[in-house]
């Protein structure tokens, strides 16, 4: 069934049709709208779920572990300010291994109080052990929150997935939502090896010494290794019933190209548009999206960028004091190649700027002419 | 010469076979009753069964739910009581007492 979605709503549709049976968030602009959504369903009883209102996102996010811990589905949405409150109890869901599934909506973090797009406030949490999946338009938002589940509850980790403020989460697109049937055949209910039971109490995430917790945290890197694989194939299994496939990078007209630009979420829908018009001058410019930053594609980012000479990564963020954060993650997983492109950084778009078609094909054009004595340049500074 | 006694086991020597041996997270067996956190205690409250009213107070305000009802009047489980003192800063008629706990 197509229906016309808000960002916002596609991913409480993506909620629904995995079946979350726990809800917990506190609403934020721009997020509120995914769940009131979420409200009204479980309402008017289209889902089955129990909906949790809580006086933070601290709770929200503890409320969340909780059911999921209990062996429940949970989810819960929210942004920027309210990501950053929930910081502690990312490590909590990481470290007590549950899958709980989360939607952020990248928006700047404040001051000066900003409500626009700006994907500093989830890369901040890169630490956190959770799995984060960068989406482009409204349609990929609502068959991640799907996948997220499928692969979370494999390797026993949490996910968030990422939607730009506005651009995505209050834009409507004309979305396909699979049918409930489908949908129960690729995600069969969560059924977890380990859960609280009252009639077998057990107690999870107590005091480890140094004898353990090192082996409990090589258990979680492991798990993100193995998620490299389950995302390629939850994503090909997902292609077969629904006709769109995904991976954790996205390689856009890039055969024969020498330059390449790298971007993530809503940019890198006005980056194809960019490149389309540079093929058509018969520049060989091709696009690399960056679908998951966690785990963090290293050898499909080598194979896709070590073929070209030169690359710019466009980032909707920075790590103060240096530099863009893809931009930084790229070049790192390229260091120890032999063969390897000249790489800039362009920060643009922060706190909701928008990255126009003609501002990408400048930062393509102008690559080739670049020196390494400015790595990274600012895109339509006013200063 | 003694023979040396063989180590004890100890976290130090166990070693798993295969990664999937190792549970996930740390996960006892036991729940958190096994955990007698009584023991933290310095300050010992204790209620004048003479004098309380039974309002529930205590039991309501005590962060531990280490406070019981029994038969209708609260009983506090000392097991699991860290000697926070707040059900005794709370008691409107000051009917719990505080008593220092011997080492």
């Amino acid at each position: 069934m197509k229906k016309v979605l808000t960002g916002n709503h596609a991913v409480s549709y993506g909620a629904k049709l995995a079946r979350a049976q726990v809800i917990a968030a506190y609403p934020i602009t721009p997020q509120t709208e995914v769940v009131e959504k979420l409200s009204e369903m479980v309402a008017s009883g289209e889902l089955k779920a129990r909906f949790i209102k809580v006086e933070s996102e601290h709770s929200a996010m503890a409320a969340s572990i909780g059911a999921s811990a209990a062996g429940a589905r949970s989810f819960t949405a929210t942004s920027s300010q309210g990501l950053a409150l929930m910081h502690e109890m990312l490590h909590w869901a990481t470290g007590a291994r549950v899958p709980v599934v989360m939607a952020n909506i990248n928006r700047a973090m404040g001051p000066p109080w900003n409500i626009w797009s700006d994907q500093t406030d989830s890369l901040a949490q890169r630490d956190t052990g959770w799995l984060q999946f960068y989406c482009e338009n409204n349609q990929e938002v609502l068959d991640t929150v799907i996948q997220a589940y499928k692969i979370c509850e494999k390797v026993s980790l949490s996910g968030m997935v990422m939607l730009d403020a506005f651009y995505h989460s209050h834009t409507s697109e004309p979305i396909d939502i699979p049918d409930q049937s489908l949908i129960d055949k690729f995600l069969p209910p969560y059924d977890p090896k380990y859960k609280l039971d009252v009639n077998n109490p057990h107690t999870f995430g107590g005091l480890t010494g140094p004898e353990w917790y090192y082996e409990l945290r090589y258990k979680i890197q492991k798990a993100m290794d193995k998620a490299v694989e389950v995302i390629k194939d939850v994503g090909k299994e997902y292609g077969k019933i629904t006709g769109r496939e995904y991976g954790l990078i996205e390689e856009y007209r890039t055969e024969g190209a020498e330059t390449l630009l790298i971007t993530s979420g809503a940019i890198a829908q006005t980056a194809k548009d960019a490149v389309d018009t540079l093929r058509k001058r018969r520049k060989k410019t091709g696009l690399v999206r960056v679908r998951t930053f966690r785990p963090f594609p290293k050898d499909d980012i080598k194979k896709a960028v070590s073929k070209v000479k030169i690359a710019g990564v466009i980032d909707r963020n920075i790590s103060l004091g240096n530099e863009g954060i893809f931009f930084q993650e790229i070049k790192s997983a390229l260091y120890n190649e032999k063969k390897r492109p000249s790489i800039y950084g362009y920060i643009a778009g922060l706190g909701g700027r928008d990255v126009a078609v003609d501002e990408i094909i400048e930062i393509a054009e102008n690559l080739p002419k670049q020196s390494s004595k400015k790595e990274l340049i600012w895109v339509g500074a006013k200063i | 010469m003694k023979k040396r006694s063989k180590p004890k086991r100890s976290a130090k020597n166990i070693k798993f076979k295969k990664e999937s041996d190792l549970p996930p997270t740390a996960i006892s067996l036991a729940d958190t009753m096994n955990n007698k956190t009584g023991k933290w205690r310095s300050t010992k409250p204790v209620i004048d069964h003479g004098r309380c009213t039974s309002c529930m107070i205590c039991w309501k305000f005590c962060p531990d739910a280490s406070i019981e009802i029994v038969e209708g009047k609260p009983r506090i489980n000392h097991d699991y009581c860290k000697g926070c003192m707040i059900c005794a800063e709370e008691c409107p008629i000051k009917a719990i007492n505080i008593e220092k706990e011997k080492k």
